[in-house]
């Protein structure tokens, strides 16, 4: 009986614990974050945004980028943060849409790219952005003697037949990026051909990057499929990441001209704040230097900033797509589920 | 005095359903109105598909049939194995009792990864196959098949036969099996016509939340069974987060929880009629030495498919979580340690362990203070209240979490119910499925106790009270070790709680994992099979601690 009391008293004592910041959180010294799962930043970036403003800075995960907008969307009359960051290029239409967001130029927003700034009203302004792309397996492609793929069509010749692991784009944000990549390049009239044509040569889909990566590809684990769809920085990450020091990373991206999507992603004022200046002092924080000189190595993605300075690995490791396929905000949203819908007949029924 | 009892039996089920209004009604009739109201982004529109479109009943039958033959397979695989826990004695037998239920704890990533790593084209099997052979190309390509969803819910499920079916069989006296032998009745007719009718409620226990488990199955159809394959529960979250499309997901939705409600239902009037006193006999009597050659036989034939079937995934996990590109070492177990990348998200293993044992408690404390009150209830003598309650109980076990997840935000944002972005969310939203699992292993145990037994306490002068503590409790004690072990284990395991609001400062095993795969790397990939190892010693550990736990006074059950 001792020890069931000791139980409760501890399950109570840890409930009240957790109570308390749930409850704190309307306080004024205090500014909340709102995020997907993929989001990460160091801990001396944020001692020093909070040192700076003397404000704490708390943060909310809320699923993958889809899961999480749609949190945001259905709370946007009593937001659950202050600020949302990870919308990318594919949802921001939608996010748009959904009215929920407050105008803001940065001052900071001459130091990015005008090709990223993808909202004109200002609502959601660039953070960062990385490519999504053909991924291959180093070793693999030398001990066949075979050419590493260097454009799509080459996909769907007879020597690459069976060698490809994609994601679902209804269910996987890489494999979205990557139908959009077809489309953009072959058409709206010639997209469904090529996955025509990569179906019969016996593409494997999966559901997730997680299960494409480390369930298939023979890279990184003990699958056969030695070309995935993944991020052009995936090499970088692999080096970076590795058990044993390593000159060249085991995988290569392919960022030829037309073969690749171009993800970016923007952060947000969330309409209902009731801190708004703290939330603009938060955006400018993420678009100043110190935070996007570490984006990199927390998020394997480029800054959109471009004085940042890239750490070596990325320099040497990762790459940038040239001219990657370009779809427009616009147009996604309004094809996006015809397009999956199409996509999902031709490959999978 | 007819009266008084049945005015404490509403009693009983006021706490569980008031739990019930707030934490699932409640969202969910928010997020109906919010889907089924049109506005300008989202109108009824969206629903045309749902009649116009033959997909969605194919889907409704493509999960409906994987659950019953998932369910089929679970039992006839598991039974055996429940006999074994039921009648012998024999040495380890808590430790390995405890080990068939940790898969019930991995995420499904992870799960893939160890079969991939037994089933997969470069996998011991086939490896071995080839060797033995002598075959060019791996003989077994399970991915992405149905074979392997099934592979995967006899996988998790294993333990729920085991322990319910187990826990109530080693209850059941021996007598009325030897006086058939005794009449002469063959081994095979014993087991029809004796044995298996007196385990039936136990079996229908078990069958149900196994069907329910993988009817509302979701990771494993995703992950393992690939784009191919959808259940209901996928179509929802396809249809929610990926399409935008809130309507059709309610509607689907909608058409998940009539449609497991009136399956209950029908359960529910079976299960009622085939419920019968017991005489419960103490584990003294009810269990044997291993002392001939068909006990031998029967023992290692189990214990072999549980370490086969169950040990050799689990065992995968651990090889590949010191397996470095440098040879064995604990390198990827130090790494968990260090803050590499200096993320202000680095999850302190002690942390982790720290706040998934933390819910998990609290989740089994919530779930048993609910879940005992609405089986004593369920229990009593039947009526209409009882029939709808019954069924109504296990809804939340087949809702979509995502939809109750959107449900939550929408609900419960206002004091004196802020808690969308508390911790304290956690538990309350793993209790709603682990309170099932309680219910339904109580459930048997509770209607097979003798009304004789407790006419006889009260006649002894002893108050409502005092019979449930001296009657009740002692004979359900199994069956409360069960349904906690259950309930521990759905919060460690995170059942479907992925698509919540996370709190950082409060991680978990699971989350960690996640974080882990979510980056390339063979140290993060490394990290997430060490962190997978230390979830399955957690919660092995965790599971015998549980079953340490006896609140019997009179002898054991």
């Amino acid at each position: 009986m001792k020890k069931i009391a000791w139980v409760i008293l501890l399950g109570t004592a840890m409930s009240a614990g957790w109570l308390t910041p749930g409850i704190a959180s309307a306080d004024t010294s205090e500014i909340i974050l709102m995020a997907h799962d993929s989001f990460s930043v160091g801990k001396a970036v944020v001692a020093k945004f909070e040192n700076r403003h003397h404000v704490r800075l708390r943060f909310l995960k809320a699923g993958d980028t889809g899961a999480m907008l749609n949190q945001a969307i259905l709370s946007k009359n009593n937001p659950m943060a202050d600020v949302l960051f990870g919308v990318d290029n594919t949802f921001l239409s939608r996010a748009l849409a959904a009215d929920m967001f407050i105008p803001y130029r940065s001052p900071h927003l001459g130091d990015i790219p005008d090709e990223l700034k993808l909202d004109p009203s200002y609502r959601l302004l660039p953070v960062d952005y990385g490519d999504v792309c053909l991924n291959y397996d180093r070793k693999w492609f030398a001990a066949k003697g075979l050419a590493p793929p260097a454009r799509l069509e080459d996909l769907t010749t007879p020597a690459y037949s069976g060698l490809t692991v994609v994601e679902n784009p209804a269910t996987s944000s890489p494999g979205l990026a990557f139908l959009l990549a077809t489309v953009g390049h072959f058409g709206r009239d010639g997209y469904l051909n090529f996955w025509k044509e990569l179906r019969d040569g016996n593409v494997q889909v999966t559901a997730s990057w997680k299960k494409a990566y480390w369930g298939s590809f023979s890279a990184a684990s003990k699958g056969d499929r030695p070309i995935v769809v993944s991020y052009a920085s995936s090499p970088a990450a692999e080096v970076h990441f590795a058990d044993k020091l390593m000159e060249q990373s085991p995988t290569a991206a392919v960022v030829q001209k037309g073969t690749a999507f171009r993800q970016i992603e923007f952060v947000g004022i969330l309409r209902g704040t009731k801190k708004a200046d703290m939330a603009r002092k938060l955006v400018d924080f993420m678009l100043e230097r110190t935070f996007q000189e570490d984006i990199p190595l927390q998020m394997f993605v480029f800054p959109a900033n471009k004085t940042a300075v890239l750490p070596a690995v990325f320099v040497k490791h990762a790459r940038v797509a040239e001219h990657p396929v370009f779809v427009s905000p616009q147009d996604i949203a309004a094809h996006r589920e015809e397009w999956i819908e199409a996509w999902t007949e031709t490959v999978l029924r | 005095m007819k009266n008084i009892s049945s005015k404490y039996y509403v009693l009983l089920a006021g706490l569980p359903l008031a739990y019930l209004a707030i934490f699932y009604f409640y969202p969910l009739i928010k997020i109906f109105t919010v889907s089924f109201l049109p506005d300008e982004a989202w109108g009824p529109g969206n629903l045309k598909k749902l009649v116009t479109s033959g997909i969605y009943l194919r889907t409704l039958w493509f999960t409906t049939w994987q659950a019953v033959v998932s369910t089929v397979l679970t039992l006839l695989l598991a039974l055996p194995g429940a006999y074994v826990f039921a009648r012998y004695q024999f040495r380890g037998k808590e430790l390995l009792r405890s080990f068939t239920t940790v898969p019930f704890v991995l995420p499904t990533v992870v799960v893939a990864a160890a079969f991939h790593s037994l089933l997969g084209p470069h996998g011991l099997v086939n490896a071995v196959l080839m060797k033995f052979f002598n075959l060019i190309s791996p003989p077994v390509a399970v991915d992405q098949t149905i074979a392997l969803i099934l592979i995967a819910h006899v996988f998790y499920n294993y333990t729920v036969v085991v322990r319910i079916v187990g826990g109530y069989w080693s209850r059941l006296e021996p007598g009325l099996t030897e006086s058939a032998k005794m009449l002469g009745a063959s081994p095979a007719k014993v087991f029809f016509k004796v044995t298996l009718p007196l385990l039936s409620p136990a079996i229908m226990a078990a069958s149900l939340l196994v069907f329910i488990f993988c009817f509302s199955s979701f990771g494993v159809i995703l992950i393992l069974g690939g784009p191919r394959f959808a259940t209901i529960e996928v179509e929802i979250y396809r249809q929610a987060i990926h399409l935008f499309n809130l309507p059709m997901a309610a509607a689907l939705s909608l058409v998940q929880i009539l449609f497991t409600f009136a399956l209950m239902w029908v359960y529910t009037q079976l299960q009622r009629s085939r419920s019968m006193a017991l005489k419960p006999e103490s584990r003294a009597v009810t269990q044997k030495k291993i002392d001939s050659g068909v006990d031998r036989l029967i023992l290692a034939t189990n214990v072999g498919f549980m370490i086969l079937f169950l040990g050799l995934p689990m065992m995968s996990l651990i090889i590949q979580s010191v397996a470095t590109e440098t040879g064995v070492s604990l390198g990827f177990y130090r790494a968990l340690f260090e803050n590499a990348t200096e993320s202000v998200f680095f999850v302190p293993p002690a942390d982790a362990v720290f706040y998934s044992l933390g819910f998990s408690l609290a989740a089994l404390l919530i779930a048993l203070s609910l879940g005992v009150p609405a089986a004593v209830f369920l229990a009593g003598p039947a009526n209409r209240l009882r029939s709808v309650l019954d069924p109504l109980f296990m809804l939340p076990l087949s809702t979509s979490a995502v939809t109750l997840g959107f449900g939550f935000i929408l609900a419960l944002d206002k004091p004196p119910l802020n808690l969308r972005t508390s911790p304290m969310l956690v538990p309350l939203a793993h209790t709603l499925v682990a309170f099932p699992f309680v219910v339904r292993s109580l459930l048997p145990a509770l209607r097979s106790i003798p009304p004789k037994l407790r006419e006889a306490a009260a006649l002894l002068g002893a108050g409502p009270w005092k019979v449930w503590r001296t009657v009740d409790l002692p004979i359900l004690g199994r069956a409360l070790v069960v349904g906690a072990v259950f309930a521990f284990t759905i919060s460690l395991g995170e059942f479907g709680a992925t698509v919540f609001v996370a709190r950082p400062q409060t991680p978990t095993m699971p989350l960690a994992i996640y974080r882990f795969l979510g980056q390339p790397g063979a140290v993060n990939y490394g990290q997430a099979m060490a962190m997978s190892s230390i979830l399955m010693l957690v919660s092995a550990t965790g599971f015998m601690f549980i079953e340490k736990f006896r609140v019997t006074h009179g002898g054991e059950f």
